[in-house]
């Protein structure tokens, strides 16, 4: 018999050695994410998934589910603060929906509809973010980029290339291209790659296939991304 | 003798933005009739009233700041109006204007009047009564305080509707899904 413990007053099984993210999304309850995926080892940094446990805040994707925990996380404080997550990563970016190729397929975005997002609150930071379209097949814009490092595991686990690292501290931390130009059409990347594959946001775009499918029919405009089977790393489009 | 019941006075105005979010306010469609028993218009592009009248209860600014003009009029909705909107992505994150935001403005004054075909012996127009732009379009709320905002470009007619019906039946504006958008 699996042990359980519980989120929100329901009953949630597990095993020994699953984390309350995986034993969570097992039963069908969605908890917000940007950086978690469950194709790579969690490294909790976006902080959306903090749940309250016993009282104290955890990121839910690195907790190892313990039996009897008594788990907070559809509640109006913990979804306050995700929101406040989610209204900076909008401002430290440049975050244009209307001009984004993967508006509908977002996750931040949808995220940002799932927590009621009506605006970004803060000041606006604008940031200065070079767009790469050096290479044949993809661009990368990196006005967009969250800093979930998806690519960065992606690229080193399964496509055993690193083409993408984190570099800088803080504020000025930023994504990097493994080569002397710095330019991803001086990399081994290809469109096959799993690093194509799982940005959740719009800065690893396919190239010559913008708007094949319309705003207003996308992924997350026909269902919210809280609906079981609809996070996106599920249903990865392009 | 039972006085008629006041009217919310509405204003609205376009900033830095194209007036898309006004299109969708008449995309409200016939229920505007409905919504014109509960409301009136004061200074908007659809009355073409030059100022905002002191006791405005609901002011709606589409667009952002992309110059002094633009700073005075928000100022004047601020000061004028009870409950401030900011109607689209413009107002709310600078939207397509802001997308100019990491040029130098300089630069784009050069390429736009200068530089660009077809210019020849262009100018930068410097007449004094001209609003003078600013280094970077800037989202409403970082000026003035904002009650509340409805995102999308543009919004549409259905989630303005939804906004401005709720407050008028006092609820708090909520956007569910298919109504919240940013794009």
């Amino acid at each position: 018999m699996s042990q359980t413990f519980t989120i929100d007053g329901r009953v949630i099984p597990f095993e020994v050695g699953q984390t309350v993210m995986q034993a969570a999304s097992q039963a069908g309850i969605y908890i917000p994410h940007l950086c978690y995926h469950p194709a790579f080892k969690p490294n909790g940094s976006c902080k959306l998934c903090t749940v309250k446990v016993n009282g104290r805040q955890s990121a839910s994707c690195t907790l190892r589910a313990q039996s009897g925990m008594v788990v907070e996380s559809d509640t109006e404080e913990i979804n306050a603060e995700r929101r406040m997550l989610t209204q900076m990563l909008f401002v430290e970016g440049n975050h244009f929906c209307p001009s984004c190729e993967k508006s509908g397929n977002c996750q931040l975005q949808a995220t940002a509809y799932h927590l009621g997002m009506m605006s970004p609150h803060f000041d606006h930071f604008f940031p200065d973010r070079a767009v790469d379209a050096s290479h044949p097949d993809i661009l990368l814009d990196f006005n967009r980029c969250i800093l979930c490092s998806l690519c960065v595991q992606a690229s080193r686990e399964v496509d055993k290339k690193q083409v993408f690292a984190l570099s800088g501290r803080g504020i000025g931390t930023h994504l990097i291209i493994n080569a002397r130009s710095g330019r991803l059409a001086d990399t081994d990347f290809s469109l096959a790659d799993k690093a194509a594959q799982v940005c959740p946001v719009g800065v690893i775009l396919k190239k010559r296939t913008g708007f094949a499918v319309p705003i207003g029919q996308r992924t997350y405009d026909q269902q919210p991304i809280s609906v079981p089977g609809k996070v996106a790393e599920e249903i990865r489009h392009d | 003798m039972i006085e008629p019941r006041k009217k919310i006075k509405v204003a609205t105005t376009s900033l830095a933005g194209c007036f898309g979010c006004h299109m969708s306010l008449l995309d409200i469609d016939q229920r505007l009739f409905t919504l014109l028993e509960h409301i009136e218009f004061d200074r908007s592009p659809l009355t073409d009233i030059k100022t905002c009248s002191p006791d405005c209860d609901i002011g709606i600014v589409e667009g952002g700041l992309c110059n002094t003009e633009n700073i005075h009029v928000l100022r004047e909705f601020r000061r004028n109006c009870k409950i401030l909107i900011a109607l689209g992505a413009c107002a709310i994150n600078g939207g397509l204007p802001a997308q100019r935001n990491h040029l130098p403005l300089a630069v784009l004054l050069e390429e736009v009047y200068h530089t660009s075909p077809g210019l020849a012996n262009g100018m930068i127009p410097n007449d004094p009564e001209l609003p003078l732009p600013l280094d970077r379009v800037h989202p409403i709320h970082e000026v003035v305080h904002v009650d509340y905002a409805i995102p999308g470009c543009p919004p549409s007619g259905d989630a303005i509707w939804k906004v401005l019906t709720d407050l008028l039946a006092g609820r708090e504006p909520e956007l569910g899904h298919g109504l919240l958008h940013y794009d």
